[in-house]
């Protein structure tokens, strides 16, 4: 049977798949394509075996850094992405979280310093990877994902 | 910023960044710091008091150290006066400090403050407390004290009692005693318990704990019994501090449950939790225990000032 696309396939770029759906908008976020001039399609609530539902994002004639693979896994553990080129998947990558996680997430205590010095800058070193445990660099206080906002 | 290796430089934010041994260091300096009287070990160096909290025992201590040791202080004691006040960050406010004093030690009510101070500042940073964080000197002297008093650190059987909550002071001791083989006896309220996050780390590293509400079901095995206030101020909820403002009280009725060698600390200030009675009994050392303050501070001051290596 062939395979139905449900979103338009790209010629060049990135597709992150196996994204939470509730996560989907939070990884656009955090890759920060608000101002991206080039094609981006988001699918939300797409049946998945493995998770339920899931998202996909596919973002045309971007390829994304080491870094910002890393930081989709703090929202999307089990994301892949995929390079496209030429219409063909070349290279898979599996999402790793970051040892350190600087800027993208808010600290959840309100007491923290963090949320109340002008520019400050947030910093979290992983505790455990599954079940997500992160710790405060400043206020030392441990969040889950659950309690994960962006900043 | 801290610099790598040794204390000359070196901020002293929170007690988990100090391995066991740089803890036993700093206790072994501070006993040489009470035997003799280096009287112009810090002469020509300026230490700036930062407290954006109110604080007596702490910013006493330090200035008591920092002078006793020739040394010069400078600050202020309330946010009030302060150009924070008028709204500068605390990232200018340090930047500014930095260039007229040697060392800052600092108290403020937001956590994390001194861990951002300690980034901004090219000159050593002593966290004072900040918020219900960290307060990694009270930890120190509160483990001078208990060597000081027992001869050891190891293996001893070591009581918390009162708020084990919002403390910080018992969730600091209670990461430093972990190094030291400690058996732990967590006495509070139910609603007041040791956070889990502090349980785990016990259980990680295989050491015994017991919590019980009633003080008289584990007293007469206990070491030491580390007494806490349970703290209006960190009480998001004032009827539930009434609740627990009196749970505990400590006084004579309770000399049969104790065993002689118990002594009993507490950070102080202290309410109504241990009663004055109990002040010219062997038990209390708590007195002491805040004169033991300046030796630690002494040997802090001293070693992140480069004058003791």
């Amino acid at each position: 049977m062939k395979k139905e696309l449900k979103v338009p396939a790209i010629r060049e770029g990135t597709v992150v798949d196996h994204i939470p759906s509730r996560a989907t908008f939070k990884v656009i976020r955090i890759l920060d394509l608000k101002d991206f001039e080039h094609v981006i399609s988001v699918v939300l609530n797409l049946q998945s075996k493995s998770m339920g539902k899931k998202g996909i994002i596919k973002i045309g004639s971007r390829f994304l850094t080491e870094d910002e693979v890393n930081k989709i896994a703090v929202l999307a553990p089990n994301a892949t992405v995929n390079i496209i080129k030429d219409y063909t998947v070349k290279e898979k990558i599996k999402v790793k979280i970051p040892d350190v996680i600087e800027k993208i997430i808010k600290c959840s205590n309100p007491q923290c310093i963090t949320n109340n010095e002008k520019d400050s800058r947030t910093k979290f070193y992983i505790v455990e990877k599954e079940p997500l445990k992160i710790r405060c660099h400043y206020c030392e206080r441990c969040m889950q994902r659950e309690d994960i906002e962006l900043v | 910023m801290a610099k790598e290796g040794g204390f000359k430089g070196r901020d002293i934010i929170s007690i988990k960044d100090f391995s066991k041994s740089e803890l036993l260091y700093v206790l072994n300096i501070a006993k040489r710091m009470e035997k003799s009287h280096n009287q112009d070990l810090l002469k020509g160096k300026i230490l700036a008091t930062l407290f954006l909290e109110s604080s007596t025992r702490t910013r006493l201590s330090f200035t008591a150290a920092m002078e006793r040791l020739g040394g010069q202080v400078m600050g202020f004691a309330t946010a009030g006066v302060s150009s924070l006040k008028k709204g500068e960050t605390l990232w200018d406010t340090i930047k500014m400090v930095e260039q007229y004093a040697d060392v800052i030690v600092m108290r403020h009510p937001i956590e994390g403050a001194a861990r951002l101070a300690a980034e901004a500042a090219s000159i050593p940073i002593i966290n004072g407390g900040d918020g219900s964080n960290q307060h990694p000197t009270q930890t120190m002297l509160d483990l001078y004290t208990i060597q000081k008093t027992k001869g050891k650190l190891e293996g001893l059987n070591i009581g918390m009692l009162g708020d084990l909550k919002y403390g910080r002071t018992v969730h600091s001791l209670t990461t430093a005693l972990s190094h030291f083989n400690t058996n732990f006896f967590f006495i509070s309220p139910e609603a007041l318990k040791m956070p889990d996050e502090y349980l785990e780390e016990l259980k990680e590293k295989k050491l015994r704990y017991k919590e019980v509400v009633d003080l008289k079901k584990v007293s007469k095995e206990l070491d030491i019994l580390y007494v806490t206030r349970i703290q209006k101020e960190r009480f998001p909820d004032p009827v539930e501090y009434e609740k627990y403002k009196d749970f505990y009280k400590l006084d004579k009725s309770l000399l049969p449950f104790f065993k002689s060698e118990l002594k009993i600390m507490h950070p102080l200030p202290r309410v109504g939790e241990i009663s004055p009675e109990l002040d010219n009994t062997p038990h209390a050392i708590y007195f002491q225990q805040a004169g033991n303050g300046i030796p630690v501070r002494q040997a802090l001051l001293a070693l992140v000032l480069g004058k003791i290596r």
